[in-house]
This record gives C-alpha cells, structure tokens and sequence, in this order.
C-alpha cells in the first residue's frame, strides 16, 4: 500500500470512530430518552417537566445541534492532522 | 388598521421582495440553475435549507398536529430534526465531494448504470411530487382565511409566484429568495410564541415558558394544568400519548432517515463551494431549524390550554369574533347535540360537539390569545413563506430529474447547454401546472400521502447512497434490487393499509409487527439493506474505477466545483 493509501485508510478509520461515538449519543438522546425509556425518566421532575417527555420534545433536539457542530470541530481537526484541509 | 389591511401589505411586501430577488439573481447556465454556481455561503446555504425544508407542514400543522396528540406528537419533532444528524455526518459531506448536480447522478455514476439513474429519478418524482401537491394546497389555504379570495385563486396566485421564480432564477433564484423567506417565517412564528409565552407565563422564551408555571398566581405548573384539563375532558394526560413504543419508534426512525434521504434537500449540498461548508452549512441549517421545531411544542401547550379555556364548557352565543370567522371555513364546526348552547369539548365521541382541525391552531393563536392585528397578518405571510420555499425547492429537483438526469443523461446526451437549460425550465413549467392541478384537486390521498414521501424517501434512497459510500464493494445489482423491493414494499404497504387500494383498509391490529403505514419506511428501509447486501453477495464486485471512486469521495480536499462531465 502506498504512503498516499495508507493516510487515506487511516484518515477514514478515525472518521468511522467519531461517527460511531456521535451515533450512539444521537441514538440515546432520542430513541433511549426520548422513547424506550421514557416512562421511566418521567418520574423525575425538572420546573414544570417530566424529564422523558422533555427529552422527547426539546433536549434531544438541543443534543443534535450540539453534535453536529461537535462534528464539524472533530473533522476540521482531523483533516488538518492529516493534511486534507483545503 | 384592521387584520385585513395589514394581510395585503405585509404579504404585498413580501411578494415582492421575492420577485426583486429572482430577478437579480435569475441564472445564466445549467450549473447556476442546478446548484446555484456552487458558490454558496454556508450560512445563506443553511438559512436556504432551513426554509426549504420547513414546509407549510412545520408552519401551519405541526404545532397543531403536537397539541392533539401530545407525547405523540414527538415522533415529528425527533423525526424532522434528528435526520439532520444523518444527513451531516453520514451523507452531505461525500455527496457534495463526489460534486454533482443531483441524487439521482450519484446513483447513477457510483452504480455505474442508467437502470439505477432511471430507478433514482423514479423515486425522486413519486416523492416531489406527493410533497409538493400538499405545498400548494397549504398556500390556498393561507389566501383563503387571510385574503378572503377562494382557495382556487389563492392556488393560482401561488403558482404564478412560484413559476416566476423557479423557473427564471432556478436555484440560484431560489436560495436567495429562500434566505429571504426564512427570515419571513421565522420572525412570523417568533413574534406571536413570545407575544403568548409572556402572557401566560412571564417567561418570554417559549422553551422555558413551556416549563414554567401560571402567570395567574395560582403556582400551577403549564405542563399540570394541561395534564389535569385533558385527564378531565377525558382525553389522555398530554405527556403520555397514546401510541405504541414500537410504533412511535419506528415512525421516528422513518421520519429521520427519510429526512435525511429526500432529495430536495440533499441537493441543497451541492451548493456549498468546499467539503468542509457543507458540514458546516448542515449544522447551521438545524441549528435554524430547531428555533422553530423547539418552539413549537411550546405553542402547542400554550394553544390547547387557550382553547380548551376559551371553549369549554362555554356559552356558544357568547364566543369571540375568531370562533366565527374560522367556522366559516369549515376548520372549526360547533354540533350542538344536547342543545344546550353550552360547547362541550370532550374525548367521547358521542357527546363531543367541537372540532378543530389542527391548522387553526398555529393560525388562530393570536386571535385566540388577543393579539394585535399585525401579528395575525404576519402569520399569513409566514405560512406562505413556508409553503412557498419548499414548493419551490421541490419544483427545481423535478426540473432537474427531468432535464438533466433524463434528457441530458439517458436519451439526448449531446443537447447543448442552452438547450438543456431551456429544457430545465420547460420542466419546470410543467411541474408548477400539475402541482397547482393538485393543489386545486387535491385526490383524495395527497393530505395521506404527503406523510408516506418520508416512508418512500427512507425506503428507496437512503440505503442506496450510504451503501454508495461507506461499502466499496457494494455493486450495481445490489443497489437497484434494494431500492425497487424497498419502494415497492412500501408503497403495497401504504396501498393497503392507509389508502385502501386493495380492498377495504384493515383494522389496526394486523399492521405488521404493530407499525403503521407512517412507520413502515423503517422495515422498508431494513429490508432494502438486506436485499442489496444478500444480492451484492452472490454477483460480481463493481469495476476498479468506480471502488477509486468511493476512495476518493472519503477524503475531503480537492471537492472543487460541481462540475458537469
């Protein structure tokens, strides 16, 4: 495998393992809180919302903001550690 | 000045604005009609996708689809926000590398065959074109209540508007007036949500009003009252829904992957200059998108808790101006079955004498809440910016199915660039006509089929292009087996069990696996991975140069322009 190659294989795997990590968050925010576990998070109680329900209809939505942008940094700096920035 | 003369100048002006914008930016080649020369900020790129996306549906239905079905209404908020997710870290940044003009030129190249770009642009249609009919239906309606004019005319209004800049300006035209109609509506759905937020609660901000208690000095939490109004109407509590976990999941999931693969809004990537903006440009785009869809379950609670306040258990004769005015069009019918001129709004079908379709009650909140008349009027040109954008973004990925993926790339592959434009704008014309046809007629199914386009867009496109990217070995063979049993599966699905095409529609219990038609997008979208994988497995790899390819769309630099080839 070239130099060339081998960067670009190595460049991909980090990118697959932050799009695992942020994945799994996305997916616990939204259908763990939000969803599976609701009724459970329901019981407790912050101002005037059911924790469950407020994750389903406000926090998950406020969580995939944050994620993207946290992607957007994470990729920024992988492409310049490996020179793709442009 | 009354709501109806601030309606005409507030819609004029905006109107307005909107033709100034196309005329300044009207495109002069294929690749600013495509893509708008590929020269996008990412933020004007992310104000665009926001009001491309957020269609009449967001605007006008969605608080009010939230405030009837309470927790249910969740699966839309996750659905159409989370897909942004999706769509940024798996999708936009290689699809705007790979730099084409449409979705169905992904397919097509990275599957090295016109059978996959015909079964592409197939899809793309079917799914425009079920959305788009419910856009101009929704401008009818915003004419219609606001303007006193008929729904019909209202229809015919919009299309003019749309046609003049859609096919004048193509996306070029369109992302200006789009960063221009996101302002509009945001502002229209901001102003009356802070005006209510304040009034009930003191809170100005809606996300935190929401969760606060009663400006009343009784100390009630909003979020109790609603529960206790609803438990007592017989209704179930607001913040536990009635659906099943399976099916709220799988509508959910549905909704995002099929945000995420609807091809008017990929497109919007393609207009970004460098990898790294239309990252960027993604996160901008839900960051705009999430000041609406988290204000809105906020309206929704603000809203049911003013109407049912307002009416229940009240005397009919003694109802205010907007009660009237909306029975008069029909979305809000009073059946006095006691005869005791008392409204009563209950969850018994049987004694229940009131019902709202759930559009009142973005439109109607300010009347109910008091408000003054510029407020109300800036509704109506906020519901219009929305369904108008949208229309529009969706008439320019018709056009560019047309001209581009099928003349230009299947039957006429030397048509000079002039002609295809002329081509481009012809199909344009043509789908603005038979949206506005639908908007007129609206067939029975569109209201139902316009929530199935995400169920269809999950099915057919998504699987295909994640494949295309992040499986090098996945082949041509795999992908168009996968999007035709995913497609087909769903729309037998929808065929039978929302629309009653074959034989009467069956009961709610022998839904597969509990999911309804909405939901089935997830099954259909698991089942054209499978397929496309068991298939991939069993014929032969794709050719060396198109595995460079998928290598190649991986790293970020070196993106260029779109470039036509």
């Amino acid at each position: 495998m070239s130099e060339k190659q081998k960067k670009a294989t190595a460049y991909w795997k980090e990118n697959v393992r932050y799009l695992f990590i942020l994945l799994a968050i996305w997916f616990a925010v939204s259908f763990g809180a939000g969803i599976i576990f609701k009724d459970a998070l329901n019981n407790i109680k912050i101002g005037g919302f059911k924790l469950g329900f407020w994750f389903a209809q406000q926090g998950s939505i406020y969580v995939f903001v944050v994620l993207i942008f946290v992607y957007v940094r994470l990729m920024n700096k992988l492409d310049k550690k490996y020179g793709y920035n442009e | 000045m009354s709501v109806q003369v601030w309606t005409y100048l507030l819609v004029g002006i905006t109107f307005t604005l909107y033709i100034g914008i196309a005329i300044w930016s009207r495109a002069g080649s294929t690749k600013e009609f495509y893509v708008a020369g590929g020269g996008v900020s990412p933020l004007a790129n992310g104000m665009a996708t926001a009001a491309d996306w957020m269609s009449a549906a967001s605007f006008i239905s969605m608080a009010g689809i939230i405030a009837f079905a309470g927790y249910d209404g969740s699966v839309y908020l996750m659905g159409w926000t989370g897909g942004y997710v999706l769509l940024a870290l798996l999708l936009a940044p290689y699809l705007r590398k790979f730099g084409k003009f449409t979705v169905p030129d992904f397919i097509g190249d990275r599957y090295y065959s016109n059978t996959a770009r015909m079964v592409a642009v197939f899809c793309a249609l079917i799914v425009s074109f079920t959305y788009v009919a419910g856009q101009m239906r929704g401008v009818g309606v915003v004419f219609s209540r606001f303007l006193q004019v008929d729904i019909n005319t209202g229809v015919i209004i919009g299309m003019i508007i749309v046609l003049f800049y859609a096919v004048l300006g193509g996306m070029k035209g369109i992302t200006y007036t789009q960063v221009a109609q996101y302002c509009v509506l945001i502002f229209a759905f901001m102003v009356p949500a802070i005006f209510i937020s304040f009034q009930m609660t003191g809170n100005p901000v809606p996300q935190l009003g929401m969760g606060s208690t009663l400006n009343d000095g009784s100390g009630t939490f909003l979020m109790d009252r609603l529960n206790g109004l609803s438990t007592e109407l017989g209704f179930a509590e607001y913040t536990d829904g009635t659906k099943s976990v399976i099916d709220v999941f799988a509508i959910t999931l549905a909704l995002m992957v099929g945000t995420a693969g609807l091809p008017h809004v990929i497109v919007r990537f393609f207009t970004v200059k460098r990898v790294k903006d239309a990252r960027k440009s993604a996160g901008l785009a839900l960051l705009l998108i999430a000041i609406l869809y988290t204000t809105a379950p906020a309206v929704s609670v603000f809203a049911k808790i003013n109407l049912i306040d307002t009416v229940s258990n009240e005397e009919y004769s003694l109802m205010p101006a907007w009660f009237k005015n909306w029975e008069e069009t029909g979305l809000l019918t009073f059946d006095d079955k006691n005869k005791d001129g008392i409204i009563q709004y209950v969850a018994d079908k049987d004694r229940n004498e009131l019902t709202v379709d759930n559009d009142i009650m973005v439109l109607a909140n300010p009347e109910i809440a008091n408000l003054p008349a510029w407020v109300i009027a800036l509704v109506a040109a906020g519901g219009l910016a929305a369904a108008l954008s949208t229309a529009a973004g969706l008439l320019l990925v018709i056009s560019a199915s047309v001209s581009h993926d099928l003349i230009k790339k299947v039957f006429k592959p030397n048509i000079s660039e002039k002609g295809e434009l002329w081509a481009a704008r012809g199909a344009a014309t043509v789908a603005v006509v038979i949206a506005g046809y639908f908007g007129i007629h609206p067939p029975g199914f569109v209201a139902a089929v316009v929530a199935l386009a995400f169920g269809l867009a999950a099915a057919s496109f998504f699987p295909a292009i994640v494949l295309g990217i992040f499986y090098k070995k996945m082949n041509k063979e795999g992908a168009i087996g996968g999007m035709i049993v995913g497609i087909s599966l769903m729309l037998f699905y929808m065929a039978k069990f929302k629309l009653g095409w074959l034989g009467e529609i069956p009961d709610k219990s022998e839904w597969w696996f509990g999911i309804s038609p909405e939901g089935f997008g997830t099954v259909a979208m698991i089942v054209n991975f499978v397929v496309a994988l068991v298939i991939n497995r069993f014929t032969p790899e794709p050719p060396e140069e198109v595995q460079e390819i998928v290598e190649n769309i991986r790293i970020p630099s070196g993106a260029g322009e779109a470039v036509d080839h």
